[in-house]
């Protein structure tokens, strides 16, 4: 029996407690996501309609030419299903105009610079309307580091990043993310066809069980071993967190004074509030 | 006797002094509209609980004014509420005052610390060396904050001391979210009437709610008559000014039907621990 089976009930009431806690008292009222048609940030999407009302919250489509069509009418089928504000602003011109002079570019440089351009522009909303930039990470991205470091890694807030991808879909059937949303293939949509299990080289229900075992109950090597995960995946997926434990982490600072920033310079995030 | 106790159930703010003041003297104003006999507030309901370095900002002496008013208070109720001590040299402490008749009855400085998980509380603050029931209107009273509690020794302890009353001040983060409730919320149920149970006494618990860095505290103050039985319940999440009432009958008909205490060997506890203590240390 996998305790990735959550109560979605109670998880729901704490994420929206949290969203309209951690958001009203810094004084703002509003948010602002980047919704991509996939299921994470649908979930979210729906989740600060619910803590913030509607009407508070701004989705932002921001569709690149190689984008699956399809992306952006899951994304608007999201908008409407959980009624926030909506708009679509294309990156095609901005990431073209960067990459005319570096033609080369790899499919990594091209992703990471789609999923920065996209930040910019969601913490420009940010400004624009005194919204905070929610995040959109799940657990198992955030642990395996499947993600772009200041790009979608990026937010003010991220209400799913104590979730597996498992938990995800879970939480999503609860708060009524449109079922083709649910049940499509998680995707980073980089290019046509690309799906998130094809390239990682498993699936997410065979992380999560992993994950959840090695980081939430601890286990060691020889016990997944011997619970039937196979050496070879327990230790790449080890690598993976490892090598990419800088991205879950502020950039480090020499020390040379007494008093240095994060390491004996220590105060919540929420001081004063 | 009879009493009537307000689980002032609050969500502080992170290092602001003088807004929690303002919110807990509001919440006790209340608290004495209603006719209650006790007021208790959370752990640290006066300065917010990741406090990190804020701890020495925020410490107050037993001589600070902010107590000053919170003594004047206590003339129209009995008041119990956590915040951070500093003493006169230098040393910081997670405090719970006991304020009874305009003055400071008693003071109970945490002695369990946690530091383990998503706790650092040792990093910053000192650690209580006692654990002494007390005299009250209500009869005699143990206090303990949060962890405390989850020392079996502290509570045991203070019943021995006398007290029939235990009060729980907490700051408790809520989490474990793969059963029917909270599991944190059924750790603690658990955890207060089984030492009500044990003891037969009753137990106060007064958790905070409100989030910060994302933490949430999940509430759910109560009280446990000494039969084990929860007799009033705040709802989880949310602040909430819920008032319960303790019968003495029950604490009476219990101590009768579950003579436990009066059976209890304290000497062949203390020479059991003293064997222990000479073997450990050898």
């Amino acid at each position: 029996m996998s305790s990735l089976i959550i109560n979605t009930s109670l998880v729901r009431r704490i994420l929206i407690g949290f969203l309209q806690d951690e958001i009203w008292k810094v004084g703002a009222k509003k948010a602002v996501l980047g919704l991509s048609g996939g299921i994470d940030s649908a979930l979210v999407c729906h989740l600060a309609a619910e803590a913030l009302g509607p009407e508070n919250v701004s989705a932002i489509c921001m569709p690149y030419k190689t984008s699956n069509p399809e992306s952006e009418a899951h994304a608007r089928l999201v908008a409407e299903a959980s009624g926030v504000q909506y708009c679509v602003i294309p990156i095609t011109s901005m990431v073209d105009a960067y990459f005319d002079q570096f033609p080369d570019a790899n499919a990594m440089r091209r992703g990471n610079k789609m999923a920065r351009e996209r930040m910019t522009i969601l913490f420009d909303h940010s400004a624009l309307n005194g919204a905070l930039v929610l995040g959109t990470s799940n657990k198992t991205e955030l642990l395996l580091g499947y993600g772009t470091l200041y790009g979608d890694m990026a937010s003010a807030l991220n209400p799913i990043g104590d979730l597996y991808k498992s938990q995800v879909w879970q939480l999503s059937a609860e708060v009524g993310v449109p079922q083709p949303v649910i049940d499509k293939q998680p995707s980073a949509d980089l290019w046509a066809g690309q799906t998130d299990e094809e390239e990682l080289g498993f699936t997410y229900r065979e992380v999560d069980e992993l994950l959840y075992r090695m980081v939430d109950q601890r286990a060691t090597t020889d016990e997944l071993v011997a619970t039937g995960f196979a050496r070879e995946f327990v230790d790449t997926v080890y690598a993976k967190v490892q090598n990419s434990h800088f991205k879950r982490r502020l950039p480090v600072i020499a020390k040379v004074s007494g008093r240095t920033i994060d390491r004996d310079f220590r105060y919540s995030r929420d001081w004063g509030k | 006797m009879d009493f009537s106790v307000a689980l002032l159930q609050i969500k502080p703010k992170l290092g602001r002094i003088q807004d929690n003041l303002e919110l807990i003297t509001a919440q006790v104003e209340q608290a004495i509209a209603c006719k209650a006999d006790l007021a208790v507030l959370p752990e640290l309901a006066l300065t917010g609980y990741f406090l990190k370095d804020l701890v020495p900002e925020v410490a107050l002496t037993l001589d600070s004014p902010e107590l000053a008013h919170l003594a004047r208070l206590s003339q129209q109720i009995s008041l119990a509420v956590g915040f951070v001590e500093v003493t006169p040299d230098y040393q910081f402490y997670n405090s719970a005052a006991w304020f009874e008749g305009g003055q400071l009855r008693h003071l109970h400085r945490k002695v369990y610390l946690p530091t383990y998980g998503l706790f650092d509380e040792q990093r910053y603050l000192g650690r209580g060396d006692r654990f002494r029931a007390f005299d009250t209107r209500f009869g005699r009273i143990g206090l303990l904050v949060c962890e405390d509690m989850w020392h079996l020794s502290a509570p045991y302890l203070l019943a021995m001391d006398g007290a029939t009353t235990l009060v729980c001040l907490s700051s408790s983060p809520g989490r474990g979210m793969d059963t029917d409730e909270l599991g944190t919320a059924t750790a603690w149920r658990t955890l207060t009437s089984s030492t009500a149970r044990f003891l037969t006494c009753r137990v106060v618990y007064v958790n905070r709610v409100g989030y910060e860095d994302g933490v949430g505290f999940w509430g759910g103050s109560h009280l446990v008559s000494p039969s084990g039985a929860i007799s009033a319940a705040a709802p989880e999440f949310e602040p909430s000014l819920t008032i319960g009432r303790f019968h003495d009958a029950d604490l009476r008909r219990e101590r009768i039907n579950a003579p436990l205490l009066r059976d209890e060997r304290l000497n062949l506890t203390l020479r059991e621990l003293s064997r222990i203590e000479q073997e450990r240390s050898r």
